[in-house]
């Protein structure tokens, strides 16, 4: 599995240039705060009876044993060893030690605090460091959303012509100040020029459409050639959508630089572009990772955060909900999606954290005003028509639509991405863009609705007809004769706009539903959530009028007669549209409350909670019923990331000494001696083997516990120990016990290396079961877990252990889930 | 790298500074009044650049196409809506959006053709494969001091620039070959 190479590649190369050598965003620590402070008393004593209950040793582990003055104050004489206590890029956290490092500083400060007023200050900001963070986080994610909508929007319509009086503005704001006044001609300006205009000088006729054409797929093609050479040269990590990846990232992965300044400059610059080509592709997933970097960059100024791994992820959880409320102009709905979607841990903390960072971000992004009318989102509807109980059938019909469109679509951009991910197909990644914006180039132009804007598309299908539309879509058959007064939209037969309109529609239905399965996954900044809200809004629009029309036709059926009368407005389709769209993204995303969330703030439609509701749990089941995973975590499987989902359920009954390592034909376990190893035999075992821990042992006599050591932890240990001190040569003897051993006078100067023991490892006997061992996994998020038995170590149980378990036990029950 | 940053919060301030104090522009505040069709008048749309307080119908709709009994009822079906934007902010972002790719874009020809270009004509083959070559060792007890001190002895400010960016560009190669080449992360 790809992860084999996750796991170790990282470390044997990285190692030592991470330490020596650090990443300028992840600047590691330099010798200051970072102690492994586990105060026990005695060895002997903590050996047995330590291994059943992990609650027990969290209690220990706290400072929760006698710290005698002695030893407290020797632990305090012994520097710190910097660079101890954190992880190599590609490498799970250990929440535990995290949350008990944060705990310990927390304690310290808190100590400290009545000694005089300056440490008071110091604990006063330690305490308001957080809503800082989120505060600037929130402001970074509104200025820099405005600055992506604001962009895309020129660069779209730079496609189709240029405002010769400002070159800054696009269509609409070019001819904000005209004085056209007819509604058929709104968009018409002096000051707006197309293509053709500029170069040929005429507007209509043939030649001017073929040059327009032209000028469309030559800016499209340029726009996506510069947005992957930028992606390619200055950022690899920019491309996709980010939220798989940041999933993973919040249940305690490390990638180095994915959230990282030029990452975050890059994302910026290319989604305006890869937006502005006319790729099928929305900018709300690369909002989310734009967010999040913004709030990894600011969490580095304060040290509560960058040195914690675990607290950084608070401030990453409400960083998303800042930047799906941006992207959306739903502060609530981010929460609820940074909640449900993306966070592994929500403590409440986060919650309220979350909120006010989402609320700063709208704040900030409403008082940019990008749209000029101080809405936050281009699709912003409000209309109050009653809908109707027999209009759950075909929200239902949407919802069924919504849940096989998702399913069809997971599985087929999944092969896709699996066919790019192991051909030669995938070595070409700028050629493959540049063939996906041609053909989405060459296709979309003749057709109005997908030549547009894809979120002016929505928009328009979204609004319902007014008095004064000249849309093709709202092109009825009027009835009544000039003098009657105009009432609003009662049922009218459609005119042959309107047909004109649907088939139009279909046809940019298809094209979209096969476009977007090849345009999520390439190598540029790509969103899912615009595309399928348009598909989604399509259909129903489609089904909205289909339900319009047989209203006017068929009045007298039972069904209309009840609620329908003559004359009377009975059917919105733009709410068909709307109920459509939730269904579709519910479908792919297998999101449930925070969609419906988003979209009735998105919309301002309170009334619709219950068609939205309805179609979206349809769908859900629908899209359950073909498989459980939704797009993200389907990409999440795909890559091999060590994200062990939350939500699912381990049925199986096998234990836990099926699932450690070693297993029977392996090499026996590597374990370290608490004195008797040398310093080369310690260099010769972590050499030879590959592991990312060592058991200690008190002798190979009596195999009885004394703790964990980390690979790392021992490799900087040893290294800063030949380095500051003086003496430590290789037949120099390595101690894990707080007393060096008794050693013949002449021998060099023994190694200590209990500041980096873990004195309370997580055991588990061989005969828990799994779903015990991989609950503690999920709900205090370890890394690996001692198997013991009869208080003797017997194996490891890693979290890479578990998903290749969890793999294994899939294949057998499911082999039909893989076979696409 | 903190020049990034300082430009950032430079970014960050003026973008929320300027948006405040931007003087409000004549043109930037509209009064948009849609009329739908009316007997036998056709549906129209009037704007004027008016303030908030005189948006509505009687101000904006000039002329008026009705006489003056109907007036009141052809203004009852307006509808008039206050808009307002900032010309002043478009214009500053997309200078900056423009100028900040521009920028890339030079760096990104620099790095790709000229850099190559250069250094092979100033310094030889040799160095050349030097600074491409991957530092880490396998062996995780490699002496840390080789990493630290390249070819250069002197630490002024121009080496510092130096080795950042070579650090820089290492970090890019490896998350190229992890993202392109082996596909491990980012399918």
């Amino acid at each position: 599995m790809e992860s084999e190479q996750l796991y170790h590649r990282g470390y044997c190369r990285n190692s030592y240039n991470s330490i020596a050598s650090a990443s300028s965003d992840e600047e590691l620590l330099d010798g200051a705060g970072v102690i492994m402070d586990f105060h026990t008393t005695e060895d002997d004593n903590l050996l047995d009876g330590d291994a059943a209950s992990p609650g027990s040793n969290y209690a220990m582990s706290n400072g929760g044993g006698v710290a005698s003055s002695t030893t407290h104050l020797l632990d305090f004489l012994e520097e710190p060893i910097p660079g101890v206590g954190t992880y190599d890029d590609f490498h799970t956290i250990d929440w535990v030690r995290e949350k008990c490092k944060d705990r310990e500083r927390h304690r310290k400060i808190n100590s400290k605090k009545k000694e005089s007023a300056w440490e008071f200050t110091k604990s006063l900001y330690d305490a308001w460091s957080g809503w800082l963070v989120v505060t600037l986080t929130g402001l970074a994610s509104g200025a820099l959303a405005g600055l992506i909508d604001i962009a895309a929007d020129w660069m779209n319509d730079l496609k189709e012509g240029v405002c010769l009086s400002a070159m800054w503005f696009n269509h609409e704001q070019c001819c904000w100040t005209s004085n056209e006044t007819t509604f058929a001609e709104r968009d018409k300006c002096p000051q707006w020029k197309s293509w053709a205009e500029l170069i040929l000088g005429q507007a209509e006729g043939p030649g001017s459409y073929i040059m327009n054409y032209f000028m469309y797929i030559y800016w499209a093609l340029s726009f996506a050639f510069l947005a992957v050479c930028l992606v390619k040269v200055f950022a690899p990590y920019a491309c996709g959508s980010g939220i798989p990846e940041i999933k993973t990232i919040l249940s305690g992965f490390i990638i180095r630089g994915y959230l990282g300044k030029w990452t975050l400059m890059i994302k910026t610059i290319t989604l305006v572009l890869a937006v502005a080509s006319g790729l099928s592709l929305g900018k709300e997933g690369p909002l989310v990772h734009v967010a999040c970097c913004c709030g990894n960059i600011f969490s580095y100024l304060f040290p509560k955060y960058s040195k914690n791994e675990a607290k950084k992820r608070e401030v990453l959880s409400a960083a998303s909900a800042a930047g799906v409320s941006v992207a959306f102009g739903a502060p609530i709905g981010g929460v609820l999606f940074s909640l449900e979607e993306v966070s592994y841990y929500f403590p409440l903390k986060t919650l309220w954290r979350s909120f006010f960072a989402a609320l700063v971000a709208a704040f900030v992004l409403r008082s940019i005003n990008p749209f000029g009318n101080s809405r936050l989102v281009l699709f912003y509807v409000e209309y109050h028509t009653p809908w109707y109980l027999f209009e759950l059938i075909p929200f239902i019909l949407l919802g069924v639509f919504g849940g096989l469109w998702g399913a069809f679509f997971i599985r087929a951009n999944i092969a896709w991405c699996r066919r790019r991910k192991s051909t030669r197909f995938g070595k070409y990644p700028v050629l493959e863009v540049i063939f996906v914006a041609t053909i989405t180039a060459v296709v979309a132009f003749p057709n109005p609705y997908t030549r547009q804007n894809t979120s002016e598309l929505i928009k328009e299908l979204f609004t319902d007809c007014g008095p004064l539309e000249s849309s093709q879509l709202c092109q009825y058959r009027s009835q009544m004769n000039g003098s009657k007064a105009f009432t609003d939209n009662p049922n009218r037969p459609a005119g042959p706009g309107v047909y004109a309109a649907m088939w139009q529609l279909c046809l940019a239905l298809i094209f979209k539903i096969i476009m977007t399965i090849f345009t999520f996954g390439l190598k540029v900044p790509s969103g899912l959530f615009i595309p399928s809200m348009a598909i989604g809004a399509i259909a129903g629009r489609i089904v909205g009028i289909a339900v319009e029309q047989l209203a006017y036709y068929h009045h007298d059926w039972f069904l209309f007669k009840e609620w329908c009368e003559v004359g009377a407005d009975c059917i919105t389709p733009g709410l068909y549209a709307m109920v459509g769209a939730a269904a579709c993204l519910g479908g792919v995303t297998r999101m449930t409350v925070s969609l419906v969330v988003i979209v009735f703030e998105l919309t301002g439609g309170l009334e619709y909670i219950v068609p939205l509701m309805a179609a979206v749990m349809t769908s859900k089941w629908v899209g359950d019923a073909f498989g459980r995973e939704g797009i993200y975590e389907a990409h999440i499987r795909l890559n091999g990331y060590p994200f062990l989902d939350a939500k699912e359920e381990f049925t199986h009954t096998t234990l836990a000494r099926e699932v450690m390592r070693p297993r029977r034909s392996d090499p026996p376990l590597a374990v370290l001696t608490q004195d008797d190893l040398t310093v080369e035999e310690l260099q010769g075992v972590i050499n030879e083997t590959s592991y990312n821990g060592f058991p200690v042992i008190v002798s190979k006599e009596s195999q009885r516990l004394v703790g964990f050591a980390l690979r790392r932890d021992i490799t900087i240990a040893i290294e800063n120990a030949r380095r500051k001190q003086e003496g430590i040569m290789l037949n120099s003897r390595v101690y894990f016990t707080q007393h060096a051993p008794t050693l013949p006078a002449d021998s060099p100067r023994p190694l200590k290396l209990r500041s980096i023991l873990d004195m309370s490892p997580f055991t588990v006997t061989d005969h828990t079961p799994m779903e015990i061992v991989v609950d503690i996994f999920r709900k205090l998020g370890l890394r690996q877990c001692l198997v013991t038995h009869n208080g003797i170590v017997l194996g490891i149980i890693t979290k890479k252990n578990i998903l290749e378990h969890l793999e294994e036990l899939k294949q057998h029950t499911e082999p039909l889930i893989d076979d696409i | 790298m903190k020049t990034m940053f300082v430009i950032e919060a430079f970014y960050l301030a003026c973008f929320v500074l300027l948006s405040q104090v931007t003087a409000k522009n004549s043109e930037d505040i509209r009064c948009k009044c849609i009329c739908p069709p009316y007997r036998d008048i056709a549906g129209k749309i009037y704007k004027q650049n008016v303030s908030l307080k005189d948006c509505n119908c009687l101000h904006v709709v000039e002329p008026m196409p009705v006489d003056g009994k109907d007036v009141e009822a052809y203004c009852l079906r307006c509808e008039c809506k206050y808009e307002e934007r900032s010309s002043g902010t478009i214009k500053f972002t997309i200078i900056v959006y423009l100028s900040i790719l521009g920028l890339l874009l030079l760096y990104m020809v620099y790095l790709t053709l000229l850099e190559p270009m250069l250094k092979r004509r100033l310094f030889g083959h040799s160095q050349l494969i030097q600074s491409d070559d991957d530092v880490g060792d396998q062996q995780p007890f490699a002496n840390a001091h080789n990493v630290l001190s390249r070819s250069h002895s002197r630490p002024n400010m121009l080496n510092k620039v130096e080795h950042a960016q070579q650090r820089w560009r290492r970090q890019v190669q490896e998350q190229r070959k992890s993202v392109f080449d082996r596909h491990v992360v980012l399918s």
